[in-house]
């Protein structure tokens, strides 16, 4: 910009983080930005799951047991809200902040003052978020997608969610903005686009997506406040507005916002299986065009979630065939994956099994969203748990299982200490059964008629809640194992090397571990 | 890409972020009590406006600083226009979700309900017909009148466009260090702009005063004055913008290659300038 | 909850592939398919709900197949190329050939897929050709039907018991009811192998009307038209439920459809019509509503305050609470001073409602009598004791 840099490079030469709470209020640095991150996630990920335990507990038998049903729907609400906007969403911005400055050989995210405003907005949309709960009326009930004329009906939540979507929407905006800028300037010297990690590029064409649906989001819910405050009409046929207008706008953000939710997954799982693999990721290129595919179909696909609105037929084929689209990328991806591991040598620490069952899990998940892409069966199917089950396939077996093989994965690199192997595969293996136990028998339930969203239940029903409720409780038990490994493995513990993983590859694997606060001031060559 | 000109400059702390993050809050809350009826909210929406307004000026201020002490190389450069970039292309998705809602009442709701799905028209609206403009079939007896492309629309879309021209002036006089030339380039434009607003002002009064055309005139009131307003809105945005950069080119701040604030301003007005293009188009002409 | 209850759990997860199997292979007699472990969509009762229930067996076949080979590709790979077996890792890394396959093969699946599922969708969208019709309005929280070709219309909700049970401490346990939460007052009853359509829509918030036997669902949308057919083929009683979320009653405004041959349902609707036999309360009141205008004679505080009572417990207690104490949006009627003070507004609110909430206009659903009733009741009840009396001329007078 100037032609007098010469000196811009001593202002940050003190190695050693500032001391104290400033350090984390006004940190400009990735990593300590992306240790923010996490923790908050990882915070957000309780806060969700003691919701979900409140409504397994409440759907342990049928009847009335624990809560009133409005107070049953403010809890799946913000559930949702919760561990989308707060724990999935956020855990992979962290995981971005951390590893894609180390993993391309830059010094530092491109936007650190954005860096640190895009975190620190986090906090401050769920503050508003979460007070509705203590408000007269209480908290948003009209489920995460919120349809009106419903969601009109909150008390004095109402603004307050809005206004914690805008705020979300902008942290993410922002967070986003500043890893595409990052990753498309930040490169050090030879470290082209196609040879970029994985996990760099499901990260390049996330915040692409991102950047494009939540002002979208952000506009539909302004409309939604405007029709409850300020007289427009948008939502309302007696005004020459449509209910169901609000549910394409919002499910133009809300598709890609599900593949928001995994495409940096597959980044993480690209980068764990061929370590423990020892082998080459296969089809690296395809990989990239299969994300790309995948992001672009996304935009096309949202008519799917609105099967039984009374769409025009052409809508209803087009939007399912575009869906069914989806599974041929997604599938390359898999089967990618399954030659990566074919003829390798390998070995099952925890991050690898949680990649492993992230593959099988995974598909299941996008096995019965196949399904639900078919019109005619999706009548049956909409609105009943067999779609809780998928959702949960990919987001808690699939989203959150690769979340924890990435921590699992770099948690060394970051403390500098082994974490506790055999606490890891407790952990792997509880959360392993319980997940399929709570979420299974799921699809059982929906074929057979349980919609979503009811806090209670016919009788025919009891059983497979029970067994699914019982799921519940053992895998959200299971997860304070994975709290206490991670406290453990901060505070020490055995000393990790640099490369950590005999077949780890990767700038990330050169620096010492732990990392130390600045890395690549001086940019490495990539040959 | 290219790290030829030495380190990156990474900011040591920044305090301006955390120091707004309060304001947002009060904002937010300030606004939603307000909403909600109670007396608290105006105070702590104000108190939280200006937390934010500080934080802005004040981030803006260090930037600004550390751009003239000559902190930034190619690199840091890059960074800003990608940022800029794509935040605007944020903005265009943010206007279309409205467009979207435009163009979903005019092509399906409004046929809809006017006839092209019997059942809806026949049962539950009388079977009226509609056309745009509406109100819609719930609001049939009231008296409206839709606003038109003549002439101040027309004219405002002149002015855009003009102001348009100005401003690339200024920027060809930039890169040629004409000083004197970039200032009355872009004070032209903010001229422009100025009265671009005034007259969208007069718009409105004259559509709630004469027109009987309001906000709550169903889809179309909602439509019109979401999108316009919206877009009135980012104008001022804009031309304040480019009042800064007005000020900071009397300051001295720019050279014919390094102006990227002044380059930044710029796009966003652009990027106004198609906005209204589009709504010319659709809002106003057909 | 018993450790027999347990091991049946448990093992039916295990077992779960295989007792679908046995499910779809056995092909379970409609009326069990609503039972306990019931695994898989019914076949349904109409034409079009087998040919739903055939393609969701064929996508199902399809990609269980696929599943299988994902699994049991990656655990052959776990097994075989183990380094603690001595696996030595190969360097290959690409494949043009392979992925060239696995890129075709998939689209040749889904296109094989995507043929009858084109032809399902559009047989369910034609609704054209129809023997009769019936107008479906969701309300929260219960529906109203109407017969467009005949004068009957009336309304529709959870039955009394599934309602008793369904409270906090309830007088009677939900495993003591039959058909717990799947019962209404007043059925839907139509004939069979007469092709009906349904027009759906709403009054307040989108609801969706969902009988699995019929093979689909369809959102009922405020101000707009939703419409659907079906073709029962079986005499018989299906159960659906309200599938979109409604608000706090959302999951007790069940559906229930009675399929009577058509002799009976002739007699059925002779005797709605004319009126003779038992007709029920609702459908009662809206008959009443289009007849003569009677001599209305003033009713005791007593009589007043019983048939408040009742309208209370079936109308307005689901909103506002037995006590009246309300709930988050349902303001509390108890110790509410407007109520108290103010009869011109409460007979106003009830009769018209307000709009854009969830209290909906009583004054086409009840009687003088009954509006009359529970005026005075939420104006003395629970302590509100405000002395009036609300009399059936007032309320027809303020119509
Ligand atoms: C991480 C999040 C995530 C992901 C990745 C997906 C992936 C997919 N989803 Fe899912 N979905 C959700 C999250 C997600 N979904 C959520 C949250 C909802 C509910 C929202 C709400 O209502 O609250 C939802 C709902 C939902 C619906 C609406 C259901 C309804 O409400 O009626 C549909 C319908 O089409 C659908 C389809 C799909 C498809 C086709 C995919 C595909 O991307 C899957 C692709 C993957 C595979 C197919 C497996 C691997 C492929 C192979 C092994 C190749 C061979 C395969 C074949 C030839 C079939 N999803
Ligand atoms: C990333 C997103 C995500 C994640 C991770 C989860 C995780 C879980 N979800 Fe979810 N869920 C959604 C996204 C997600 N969900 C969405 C989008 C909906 C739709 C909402 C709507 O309809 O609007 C939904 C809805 C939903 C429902 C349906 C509600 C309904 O329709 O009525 C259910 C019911 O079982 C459920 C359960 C669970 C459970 C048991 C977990 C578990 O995995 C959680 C496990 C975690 C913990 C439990 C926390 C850690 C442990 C402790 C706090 C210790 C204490 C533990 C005990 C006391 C046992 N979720
Ligand atoms: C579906 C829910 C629902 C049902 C059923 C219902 N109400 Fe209401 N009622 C409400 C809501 C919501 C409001 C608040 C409306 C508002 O915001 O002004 C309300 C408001 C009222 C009020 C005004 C109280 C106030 O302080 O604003 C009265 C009186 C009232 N209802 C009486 C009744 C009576 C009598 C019945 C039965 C005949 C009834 N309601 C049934 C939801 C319901
Ligand atoms: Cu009506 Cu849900
Ligand atoms: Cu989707």
């Amino acid at each position: 910009m100037s032609s007098t840099t010469h000196d811009a490079h001593h202002d940050h030469h003190d190695h050693a983080p500032p001391k104290g709470m400033t350090r984390w209020l006004f940190t400009t640095n990735h990593k300590d930005l992306g240790v923010l991150y996490m923790v908050f996630a990882l915070i957000m990920f309780f806060v969700g799951g003691a919701m979900a335990m409140v409504i397994r507990a409440e759907l342990f038998q049928p009847g009335l047991n624990l809560v009133d049903p409005h107070f049953f729907n403010q809890m799946t609400t913000m559930h949702a809200l919760v561990m989308i906007f707060g724990a999935v969403m956020p855990a992979f911005t962290g995981l971005a902040n951390w590893l894609i400055p180390v993993q391309i050989g830059a010094p530092d995210m491109a936007l650190p003052r954005v860096n640190n405003w895009a975190f620190w907005l986090l906090p401050a949309g769920f503050v508003l978020l979460l007070l509705t709960l203590f408000m007269p009326g209480g908290g948003p009930a009209g489920g995460w997608t919120m349809y009106p004329p419903l969601v009109l009906q909150l008390g004095d939540a109402f603004p307050f969610l809005i206004f914690a979507v805008h705020v979300l929407g902008i942290s993410s905006i922002m967070g986003s903005i500043n890893i595409v800028a990052t990753i498309l300037n930040m490169r050090a010297p030879g470290m082209t686009l196609m040879k970029m990690p994985l996990f760099v590029w499901a990260w390049l064409i996330t915040a692409f997506l991102i950047v494009a649906v939540m002002p979208v989001l952000a506009g539909a819910v302004t409309m939604l406040l405007t029709d409850q405050y300020f007289g427009t009409s948008f939502f309302s046929a007696a005004g020459g507005g449509d209910p169901v207008m609000f549910q394409h706008i919002f499910w133009f953000f809300g598709h890609p916002e599900v593949y928001i939710l995994i495409l940096p997954a597959f980044g993480i799982v690209s980068a764990i299986i061929p370590t423990f693999a020892r082998k080459p990721l296969f089809g690296y290129s395809s990989m990239v065009y299969a994300t790309a595919s995948i992001a672009f179909l996304s935009f096309i696909v949202w008519g799917h979630h609105m099967f039984s609105v009374g769409m025009p037929l052409a809508g209803q084929l087009f939007f399912m065939y575009a869906t069914m689209l989806v599974a041929v990328p997604t599938g390359v991806k898999i089967f990618n994956w399954m030659a990566t591991m074919w003829q390798g040598s390998m070995t099952f620490e925890t991050p690898m099994l949680f990649a492993i069952a992230f593959v099988i899990l995974f598909t299941i998940g996008g096995l019965s969203g196949v399904m639900l892409a078919l019109a005619p069966v999706d009548l049956q199917y909409h609105d009943t748990y067999f779609v809780v089950a998928h959702f949960h396939y990919v987001l808690v077996s699939g989203a959150i299982f690769s979340i924890m093989a990435g921590v699992y994965y770099w948690l060394p690199k970051w403390t500098g200490h082994m974490y506790d192997e055999r606490l890891g595969k407790w952990h792997f293996w509880l959360s392993m059964v319980s997940v399929n136990v709570l979420f299974f028998p799921q699809h059982f339930l929906g074929l057979a008629g349980m919609p979503r969203r009811i806090p209670d239940y016919a009788l025919q029903f009891a059983e497979f809640n029970m067994i699914s409720s019982i799921g519940g409780f053992a895998f959200g038990l299971s997860q304070l194992i994975f709290l206490w490994v991670i406290i453990k493995c901060v505070r020490g513990g055995e000393k990790a090397s640099d490369q950590v993983w005999e077949g780890a590859k990767g700038l990330e694997w050169t620096l010492p571990s732990p990392a130390p606060y600045h890395t690549f001031e001086t940019p490495p060559v990539v040959k | 890409m290219s790290q030829a000109q030495g380190a990156y400059y990474v900011p040591h702390d920044s305090r301006w972020p955390v120091f707004g993050i309060p304001g947002m809050v009060l904002l937010a809350a300030g606004f939603s009590l307000y909403l909600n009826g109670g007396s608290w909210g105006m105070p702590l929406m104000v108190v939280g406006a200006i937390i934010t307004l500080i934080m802005t000026v004040m981030w803006f201020r260090d930037v600004v600083n550390e751009s003239v002490a000559g902190k930034y190389n190619t690199q840091v450069d890059a960074s800003f226009r990608q940022g800029m970039a794509w935040f605007i292309f944020s903005e265009v998705m943010f206007f279309g979700a409205f467009f979207g809602a435009l163009f979903y009442a005019r092509v399906f709701s409004i046929p809809w309900l006017g006839g092209d799905d019997p059942a809806t028209a026949r049962y539950l609206w009388d079977s009226v017909a509609l056309s745009w403009p509406t109100a819609g079939p719930g609001f049939l007896d009231l008296d409206y009148q839709a606003m038109g492309p003549l002439w101040l629309p027309t004219i405002n879309t002149l002015i855009l466009l003009t102001s348009g021209v100005t401003l690339t002036y200024a920027h060809h006089a930039m890169k040629e260090n004409h000083r004197n030339k970039v200032i009355a380039g872009l004070a032209a434009t903010v001229l422009l702009g100025f009265i671009f607003m005034c007259v969208q002002s007069y718009e409105y009064v004259h559509a709630y005063q004469d027109l009987n055309l309001r906000l709550d005139t169903g889809i179309y009131g909602s439509t019109f004055f979401m999108l316009t307003g919206f877009h009135g809105l980012h104008v001022t945005l804009g031309a304040v913008a480019l009042l800064v950069m007005l000020i900071r080119v009397i300051k001295g701040h720019f050279t014919a290659d390094d102006h990227f604030g002044f380059e930044a301003a710029a796009w966003y007005w652009h990027f106004v300038d198609v906005v209204w293009l589009g709504l010319f188009v659709f809002v106003y002409l057909i | 909850m018993n450790l027999k209850m347990l091991t049946r759990a448990l093992s039916a997860v295990g077992g779960a592939g295989l007792l679908l199997f046995a499910a779809s292979a056995l092909a379970v007699p409609e009326s069990e398919w609503r039972r306990p472990w019931a695994l898989n969509l019914p076949q349904g009762v109409t034409s079009l709900s087998e040919q739903v229930y055939n393609l969701h067996m064929l996508v199902f076949w399809i990609v269980c197949i696929i599943g299988l080979i994902v699994f049991f590709g990656v655990f052959y790979s776990v097994w075989k190329f183990r380094k603690s077996v001595g696996a030595v890792p190969a360097q290959w890394h690409h494949s043009t050939t392979v992925e060239i396959i696995w890129t075709v093969i998939p689209f040749l699946i889904l296109l094989f897929i995507a043929i009858p599922a084109t032809q399902t969708m559009v047989k369910i969208d034609d609704t054209s050709d129809y023997d009769m019709t019936v107008k479906v309005t969701g309300y929260q929280w219960m529906w109203e039907y109407e017969y467009l070709d005949e004068d009957i219309s009336f309304f529709s909700r959870l039955d009394r018991d599934s309602d008793r049970a369904r409270q906090r401490n309830p007088e009677i346990r939900p495993q003591d009811v039959e058909h717990y939460l799947l019962n209404v007052d007043n059925p839907l009853v139509v004939p069979v192998n007469t092709r009906i359509r349904f027009l759906l829509t709403a009054n307040d918030v989108i609801h969706a009307w969902w009988v699995p036997e019929l093979g689909w669902k369809k959102d009922a949308i405020p101000g707009f038209i939703n419409e659907a057919w079906a073709e029962i083929r079986e005499p018989g009683v299906y159960r659906g439920q309200c599938a979109e979320l409604c608000g706090r009653d959302h999951g007790f405004m069940p559906i229930v459809v009675v399929a009577l041959e058509q002799d009976d349902y002739e007699a059925w609707v002779d005797e709605q019509v004319n009126g003779n036999g038992e007709a029920e309360e609702t459908a009662e009141v809206a008959d009443e509503d289009n007849g003569e205008v009677a001599e209305q004679e003033d009713m005791s505080m007593d009589e007043l305050m019983s048939v408040g009572e009742r309208v209370y417990g079936n109308q307005c207690l689901a909103c506002h609470q037995a006590e009246g104490q309300g709930m988050a949006t349902f303001p509390a009627l108890a110790g509410n001073d407007q109520v108290i003070e103010d009869r011109e507004w409460v007979k106003d609110v009830i009769i018209n409602g307000v709009s854009g909430t969830a209290m909906q206009a009583f004054g086409n659903r009840l009687n003088d009598e009954e509006i009359a009733g529970v005026v005075t009741y939420i104006m003395n009840a629970w302590g509100n004791d405000s002395g009036e009396e609300v009399q059936p001329a007032d309320i027809r007078a303020a119509r």
